[in-house]
């Protein structure tokens, strides 16, 4: 019995820092509309520097929680000086957009973290005055856990004072639920934003700060508890602090009793308890119908066929494309089939997104599936490289259609946190089920049929493939069934008021996106000859939606321009010692040219250059 | 002639709130019939029970003969109902051709269609249609920059398509400018006329009410209490008093119509 009650307080102070980061992220997604996935760096941050100043002080009590509140006050300012700098000047790009500038500061907080702190692992001291552990029911407990189970109430007690007792609250809750009143309203929304900002950094800051005497503080900290962060704060609703209280509970009690039946369920647990969390209640916990939608949006222009010109550039490169392996080298060869598979990978992403408007946090879940099944099927099957390529897509659609199934039944970033859950209990049955998938040693010795096996003739199939693809989707979203998917995305009740069964249609469309990405999958993993739980991680789904994002996605070439463009420029900078740094600002760059994304971007060049030529004719 | 929407005995409550109670009534081919009361009377409601939206305790709808009820609202559609929206609802990112070629895609069954150019379906069929609300103009407009008032001759345009037998109007004229009320309701009439259809409609103006429908049904908390054509409405002595209590408004509205 004690044993349990240990356990059961272990879970609670887990939870305590998991709720301080999770409010954080649901107080700034409530106000902002931003899924801010920096978020996890202010943890970090937030740890490493109460490190450098509890050690530093070395002041006893008082320095320590000194050093913890500084820390925090220290993030929220960073988070200060990110919101008006970066965020202030995107937040009327189209939704989601800023998700891509918060992936940039990830990549720089990356780096900077690395510089500053250096690449080991630091282990705080103990909190001085709780660093004994007293015995409950003839178990220990360490007295810093109970410390921490009383640290998240009083801190959620802190926020509902904030939040019902001040008008700086009640305007937080108004633009919760709606924006636009607020703003209609006289209310300087540019100050709300950056506030709601600034306190959310500060709760992560301080969830990381309170984290050094119980973990090491490291570089991967950031990327392993934002998903589960992102879960709390979707399973408790989005924008409710107290939702994001009683998941943060729920999740780390659950997970604490987990353990000890199936230990290698905690790191699909969250993601598991989200989906039936969703499919339930689509909008979590406590949350609303209303507060899934930012403020409104420009529609889309009207989609028009190519214009000669147009088409005459695709035609040429294209064919530049063909014939490249004749003249360049080998390693560009690979490089360029790498392109072509994430563009293939972008595209199918972009004709959920852009065309359908169901937006995936987890799409490299079809692409894994398509390389695994492929991977699979030469090993254990026997398979041959040209059946392997066709089973990888059907069985990357057959999980589409699963998923999909359960998917289509959301919207807007609900649905998005469902594809990603879908993808990370994806990952985590594939990391952990060694003997089928060969779990982090991934599948090795997948390489093409002999008479494919020179990288020029590999070169080629990818190309028919990926270009097949990639036409064949552009064909779709001209087709009936690619209007139909706008036309619902556009209105749902005008779709179903002229007799279309949106979400079948819908359902239809997750599933011919997840074939695509499948395709793309099965395409690389013959062209490296392995596979690895990578291809279906969280990282890879970032990568898609990226691309997708930074290329434009009111624009349907610009999944290409951005796919083209992250690959290339990834290829580049990773040679280059603080690449992370380095494409964080490159990133930025781009996301603060060009809110409307590259292909938007290039569109008001060319619309800026065109005149003048004209000009210089007449 | 039988009639080609019947309703009967429609009921719904909201827990103790009777919305609808008993609702009894019949439309014609070709006719234009006007459903009216004051606010929270139950149009809405009613209206929501006979597209689909919404379910009734009791009652039935019945589409020359095919019961409507349990009929999710895209079926209804398919089985001849074609409607607008009190707000429109259009589908913005297309041009205004396209989202009438949508509707007319729907009804040949071909959204399932992966390789056609949707934008070279149906081209002739949706000018038609367009010319038929004066829009043939802003075809090649996107529909994001349509006027109010022409959003609503759109989304006529798009309610026609299937050649529907029966059209449910929800407020059409809310929002919009006095003179295009007229305007717009003078052109429905106009095309019922013409193509036979009938139509239900909901509406707050009176002008409109009393210049267009063949008949009028009144509601006040969720009973029919009067039934008539516009004259016979004016001069209900019930329909006064519910709807002003004795005031003078109504007479300011009369002397208008």
């Amino acid at each position: 019995m004690g044993f349990y009650f240990a356990q059961l307080l272990t879970g609670l102070a887990n939870a305590s820092s998991l709720f301080l980061i999770a409010s954080g992220l649901s107080i700034i997604f409530g106000v902002t509309r931003i899924v801010n996935f920096a978020h996890g760096s202010f943890y970090m941050v937030g740890a490493y520097l109460a490190y450098t100043l509890v050690t530093t002080l070395n002041a006893g009590i008082f320095g320590f929680w000194f050093s913890v509140i500084a820390a925090a006050l220290i993030v929220g300012v960073v988070g200060l000086l990110i919101e008006l700098t970066i965020l202030r000047r995107i937040y009327r790009a189209p939704e989601l957009f800023q998700l891509v500038a918060t992936f940039g500061v990830v990549l720089i907080f990356q780096d900077g973290t690395l510089a500053i702190w250096g690449a080991e692992d630091l282990l705080g001291p103990r909190a001085p005055g709780l660093d004994r552990a007293v015995r409950i029911m003839g178990e220990p407990i360490p007295e810093y856990d109970l410390a921490l189970i009383c640290i998240g109430p009083a801190v959620l007690l802190g926020i509902w004072l904030l939040f019902h007792k001040t008008r700086w609250g009640v305007l937080v809750r108004a633009a919760t639920q709606d924006r636009e009143m607020v703003a209609a309203l006289g209310v300087n929304q540019a100050w709300l934003f950056s506030a709601a900002f600034v306190l959310g950094a500060f709760l992560a800051g301080l969830g990381g700060a309170l984290q050094i005497p119980r973990e090491a503080a490291s570089l991967q900290m950031d990327l392993s508890i934002i998903g589960e962060a992102f879960v709390v704060v979707v399973i408790g609703g989005m924008g409710s602090v107290t939702g994001a209280f009683v998941a943060a509970v729920l999740i780390s009690v659950l997970n604490a009793f987990a353990i000890l039946i199936f230990p290698q369920i905690s790191i699909v647990l969250p993601f598991i308890v989200m989906a039936v969390v969703l499919i339930v209640r689509p909008y979590g916990l406590f949350g609303k119908p209303g507060s899934e939608h930012g403020g409104t949006e420009e529609p889309d222009q009207p989609l028009r066929l190519m214009s000669n010109q147009a088409s005459m550039i695709l035609f040429a490169a294209v064919a530049m494309l063909a014939l490249s392996p004749v003249v360049v080298a080998e390693f560009t060869t690979i490089l360029l089939v790498d392109v072509m598979v994430a563009t293939l990978f972008a595209v199918s992403l972009h004709f959920m997104m852009g065309i359908g408007g169901m937006v995936s946090f987890g799409h490299a879940a079809y692409f894994g599936v398509g390389a695994y099944a492929a991977a699979l099927s030469v090993k254990l099957l026997g398979f041959s490289m040209i059946p392997a390529m066709i089973f990888g897509p059907i069985a990357a659609a057959a999980a589409a259609l699963f998923f999909g199934w359960f998917c289509v039944r959301l919207s807007g970033v609900y649905l998005a946190m469902l594809t990603m859950a879908a993808a990370q209990i994806l990952w985590g049955v594939t990391f952990q089920w060694q003997d089928f998938t060969g779990g982090d040693d991934g599948i090795l010795g997948v390489w093409p049929a002999k008479w494919a096996s020179s990288d020029q003739v590999y070169f080629y199939i990818a190309f028919v493939l990926c270009i097949g693809g990639i036409w064949f989707l552009r064909r779709v979203a001209h087709s009936p069934f690619g209007y139909t998917l706008r036309g619902i995305r556009d209105s749902k009740t005008r779709a179903e008021a002229i007799g279309v069964d949106t979400k079948f249609h819908q359902w239809m469309g997750f599933t011919l996106a997840g074939a695509l990405a499948g395709l793309a999958g099965v395409i690389f993993a013959f062209s490296k000859g392995s596979v690895f739980p990578d291809s279906l991680g969280i990282a890879q789904s970032i990568d898609g939606l990226i691309m997708v994002l930074l290329g434009g996605i009111h624009a349907l070439a610009g999944p290409i321009f951005g796919a083209v463009a992250f690959v290339m420029i990834e290829d580049w900078v990773t040679r280059l010692e603080y690449w992370r740094f380095i494409f964080g600002g490159i990133i930025l760059v781009v996301v603060l040219l060009a809110p409307d994304g590259i292909a938007g971007g290039v569109q008001r060049l060319l619309r800026a250059v065109m005149p003048t030529k004209k000009g210089d004719a007449a | 002639m039988s009639p080609v929407l019947s309703v009967r005995n429609l009921a719904k409550s909201f827990g103790g709130i009777k919305a609808v109670q008993d609702v009894n009534f019949d439309v014609g081919k070709g006719e234009f019939l006007a459903l009216i009361g004051p606010n929270g009377a139950g149009k809405t409601t009613c209206f929501n029970m006979l597209n689909g939206y919404l379910k009734p305790n009791t009652g039935s709808v019945k589409l020359n003969g095919k019961e409507l009820l349990g009929t999710p609202p895209r079926k209804i559609w398919r089985l001849g109902v074609g409607r607008t929206f009190q707000i429109t609802e259009t589908f913005l990112s297309m041009t205004v051709l396209e989202n009438i070629q949508m509707a007319l895609i729907s009804y040949h069954r071909r959204v399932f269609d992966l390789f056609s150019r949707a934008t070279r379906l149906y081209v002739d069929e949706a000018m038609a249609l367009l010319d038929l609300v004066n829009m043939s103009e802003q075809a090649q407009r996107a529909c994001s920059e349509l006027a109010y008032g022409d959003l609503k001759r759109l989304e006529l345009a798009i309610a026609l398509a299937h050649e529907p037998a029966l059209l449910l109007m929800d407020e059409p004229t809310a929002g919009m400018a006095p003179s295009e009320r007229i305007a717009l309701m003078a052109l429905t009439a106009e095309i019922v006329e013409r193509e036979g259809v009938s139509v239900v409609f909901t509406e707050h103006d009176m002008d409109v009410v009393f210049a267009h429908s063949h008949r009028i049904l009144v509601l006040n908390r969720g009973e029919l209490i009067a039934e008539g054509t516009g004259e016979e409405i004016r001069a209900n002595a019930t329909v006064q008093e519910v709807y002003l209590g004795g005031g003078t408004l109504f007479e300011e509205e009369l002397a208008h119509a």
